[in-house]
């Protein structure tokens, strides 16, 4: 047992030596506990390698404005001993407010005309890259708008739009290599068709035909594709954080050079998940990136009914999570933003939080009328004068990569594409009766066989009974 | 590959199946309920020819592992002794050498070892991140485990209490079930939850829940309950095979129990149900805890000149029913002896499924002996009153067979 203590003893003194530990402390204003491994965990064996458990200093961290003032009669010298390290204490009895009197700024590279504001913090994107980023945020604004019309027409049974939100869609996915694991909530298409997934594909999902992937087992908009890596989604609220978690932990256990990155809207991180998904992946120093797209709107609770904070960024200091808060309509801050988060995120192995301030356009889904709720001006408003797509079109028709020809030739091809791919899908079979029992388990177990059979038997006796096209 | 049987099993060889893992099923008659120890009887060769021959209509199990001879006699010599917590750790231990993809965790299971000391050592041999101590949120580490899962990892999820996981249930229901089915097959799910439940000894009535009952209609996921440190590390080692996700039910008065078992290598088929004890008169159905109650009423039972037939359904979802239905073709006569409550409890499912498959075979309506539908209260006394007695157990046996 001393054995073991002397030598990882040596080990940490030698590790502090090399990495410079003790130096590496993000720099804050006010004192904080640190939660430093203990000798014991330093030492085994998976711990022993730098590039899985080690935190490096950041180059790009801005110092959050202060919730805490600092008290001049503070005596830091003077310091109590508690578990989790060394506090300072003051006589001073206050209280931290419950509120910044600021409050945090959010980060954008583009103003409303589209045109950069500043040089310094901005990663340059290519033109091979602006333009593809412009077409698939213009080729999923078209998508959402047949998709949602075919809803209305009868033809699918529900749709649910990412009008207002196609530059946090687009530019995440851009910013993020293919193997990075992608757990959606279900706003968030545009990371797919970034990926590759194609329009014939979307329209199969929301059909629930026979070529759907998820074997017409999910409503529409439940997408999913494991050679896409992204997870199909799942109706319940923030249960995907906790995943998340769970997928970082995955990665880093097998050192890859990827992270995952999930995505919650402003409601959902009022689910007990959100807490545990954050504060589970910063405990594990996970290769997480966290998503918030704040877009005001949960259904119809807007989010002063939704939090008393200010938004969402400020709660990744509570978890011990670097944050930071992006503008959501600025294509090209979004792109910054989630790279240098999924940078930090792989070669720090860490979580990082980004709230992406945006607005829903449209309604929360089908099944909504949000003019019920809020203002038609408020709506107009943010689809007109706030649109991502037209601000990201200026700037790259300023760079003199985009016309108005290529406008129209993108948007009617797309379009023609689409119904074709809609009236394909509609007119594909539905799923046999067989896909009803598969997939359950691996093998089906005795009772499903016997509960198949039992079916079949019933379908095939009275088959009027039953919607024409559906065969066993 | 063939995996060799066990011997005194000729005609078994017939419907024997290569591909089939190999469990060797075997009769156990514990000697005395109230002592810890459990020792392991001749080999009914009866009896393992009967499950045996089960095996041709149940599911393969992904790997499949060197069955080689199991014991026939407690006196071959070979096998060690060891305590049913300590089978899981061995199982378990086995598992994580074997495949670097299984990992660990829950709260506490790391340096300390698990609350009922099932990951000791675990964590100094396999390191802390393969071995993980989770902060206190049941549904986080549930879902992160199915996230791993679903991202090449086997986790074994380890609640500190069964009645802890009611805080899972959203991870585990709409996510770890379901996920397979409506990715259409894209993502697998190959979790195994375990943990203690079950009544103890006052611990109170939050934690003396039997959650088997709640989960039993959770469409996608498979339930096993251990009871022997024999069956223990054979399906903690088989849940971790698994491709579905498996929720493993140990109960908490159970942990302590000893045993011989193989040095082997060995694996419990997860859908076999197992014959505790062959007999003529009447069928008795149970799992877990209970079964030691059923054996002590047995031998009550024997002296008074009944043949009980006991059998440890074991597979608590799906259940065993060619096993159980053999058994009800032969005594006509079904006694359910389970620590759910009355209503909505294995038993319950249980009696329907008899009833439903086989009830021109019954002499007698399906008897179902359960707790009562009372939380479990503290009091000694009454905690007993609301467990299933083996004195209970004979006047049902009695009174079915008159």
């Amino acid at each position: 047992m001393a054995m073991l203590f002397a030598r990882s003893r040596n080990l940490v003194s030698s590790l502090r030596q090399n990495l410079g530990l003790s130096a590496i402390l993000i720099k804050r204003n006010h004192s904080s506990p640190r939660p430093v491994f203990t000798n014991y965990q330093l030492s085994s064996r998976v711990f022993l390698d730098p590039s899985t458990s080690f935190r490096h200093e950041s180059t790009a961290v801005e110092t959050q404005p202060d919730l805490v003032q600092q008290s001049d009669h503070e005596d830091d010298a003077q310091e109590l001993d508690f578990p989790g390290g060394k506090v300072g204490y003051t006589s001073e009895m206050k209280f931290i407010p419950e509120s910044s009197s600021r409050r945090i700024p959010c980060y954008r590279v583009l103003n409303e005309h589209g045109k950069i504001i500043s040089d310094r913090d901005f990663i340059p994107v290519s033109e091979k890259l602006a333009v593809r980023m412009y077409e698939q945020m213009a080729t999923l604004q078209v998508m959402d708008h047949i998709f949602y019309e075919a809803q209305r027409q009868g033809r699918i049974s529900f749709y649910l739009t990412s009008v207002g939100e196609e530059a946090i869609n687009i530019a995440s996915a851009a910013a993020l290599s293919p193997e990075d694991v992608v757990l959606p909530q279900y706003r968030e298409p545009g990371v797919l068709l970034w990926r590759g997934f194609t329009l014939e594909e979307f329209a199969n999902q929301c059909f629930g035909n026979k070529a759907d992937y998820g074997k017409g087992r999910q409503m529409p908009i439940h997408y999913g594709s494991n050679q896409h890596n992204y997870f199909t989604v799942s109706s319940p609220i923030a249960t995907q954080l906790p995943q998340a978690a769970g997928v970082g932990y995955a990665l880093k256990m097998e050192k890859k050079n990827a992270c995952a990155v999930t995505f919650i809207g402003d409601g959902g991180t009022s689910e007990g998940d959100f807490h545990a998904g954050l504060n589970f992946a910063a405990v594990m120093e996970a290769p997480v990136v966290f998503i918030c797209r704040n877009n005001g709107w949960a259904i119809s609770t807007h989010i002063s009914e939704q939090f008393r904070s200010d938004g969402i960024v400020v709660k990744g200091q509570a978890y011990g999570i670097r944050s930071i808060r992006v503008d959501g309509n600025d294509a090209l801050a979004v792109y910054n933003a989630v790279r240098s988060a999924r940078e930090m995120a792989v070669k720090e192995q860490r979580p990082i939080l980004i709230e992406a301030m945006t607005y829903r356009v449209g309604h929360h889904s089908t099944s909504d009328d949000s003019t019920k709720y809020r203002e038609a001006d408020e709506i107009q408003y943010w689809k007109m004068s706030r649109n991502p797509v037209n601000r990201f079109k200026k700037w790259v028709e300023d760079n003199g990569w985009w016309s108005e020809e290529d406008e129209s030739k993108l948007r009617s091809s797309t379009r023609k594409q689409l119904l074709q791919a809609i009236q394909a899908a509609e007119k594909w079979e539905k799923q046999p009766l067989t896909e009803l029992f598969n997939d359950v388990y691996d093998v089906k177990t005795k009772n499903l066989e016997e509960q198949e059979v039992g079916l079949k038997a019933l379908v095939e006796k009275q088959p009027q009974d039953y919607p024409t096209g559906f065969h066993i | 590959m063939a995996a060799r049987i066990h011997g005194g099993a000729a005609t078994a060889l017939s419907t024997f199946n290569p591909k089939k893992l190999v469990a060797p099923s075997r009769t156990n008659l514990p000697a005395a309920r109230s002592s810890k120890r459990c020792i392991v009887a001749g080999g009914g060769s009866d009896a393992s020819k009967k499950s045996l021959s089960v095996r041709h209509s149940q599911k393969l199990i992904a790997n499949a592992a060197v069955a080689t001879k199991a014991e026939t006699s407690a006196t071959t010599g070979t096998g060690h002794e060891l305590l049913l917590f300590e089978a899981l750790q061995e199982g378990l231990e086995e598992e994580m050498d074997r495949d670097p993809h299984v990992c660990v965790m829950g709260e506490d299971v790391g340096h300390y070892g698990g609350s009922y000391k099932v990951t000791k050592g675990l964590a100094d041999k396999f390191g802390d991140l393969r071995v993980l101590d989770t902060p206190i949120c049941e549904n986080a580490f549930t879902g992160m485990g199915i996230g791993a899962a679903m991202t090449g990892l086997r986790p074994v999820i380890e609640g500190m209490n069964m009645g802890f996981l009611l805080l899972a249930f959203n991870q585990i229901s709409n996510n770890c079930g379901m996920l397979h089915y409506t990715s259409g097959g894209q993502f697998t799910i190959p979790v195994v939850i375990r943990g203690p439940g079950g009544v103890g000894r006052q611990l109170g009535a939050e934690h003396s829940q039997r959650l088997e009952s709640y989960f039993q209609s959770i469409p996608g996921i498979q339930m096993v309950a251990c009871s022997t440190p024999y069956n223990a590390k054979g399906l903690m080692k088989a849940a971790i095979r698994s491709e579905n996700p498996v929720i493993l039910f140990e109960h908490v008065l159970l942990y302590n129990l000893k045993e011989k078992i193989p040095d082997e290598e060995y694996i419990c088929n997860l859908e076999e149900a197992e014959m505790v004890r062959p007999g003529e008169h009447i069928t008795i159905l149970t799992y877990s805890r209970m079964r030691y109650h059923v054996m002590q009423a047995a031998k009550t039972l024997v002296n008074k000149g009944y043949d009980p037939e006991v059998i440890d359904i074991r597979s608590l979802k799906p259940f065993d029913l060619y096993t159980i239905g053999n058994s009800v073709k032969k005594t006509h006569r079904v006694l359910i002896v389970e620590e759910c409550m009355r209503t909505g409890g294995i038993g319950a499912s249980l009696t329907a499924a008899i009833n439903e498959n086989f009830h021109d075979y019954l002499d007698a309506p399906v008897m179902c002996l359960s707790s009562q539908d009372v939380p479990t209260p503290y009091a000694g006394t009454l905690e007993e009153w609301t467990v299933v007695q083996p004195a209970q157990i004979v006047t049902a046996v009695e009174q079915l067979c008159q």
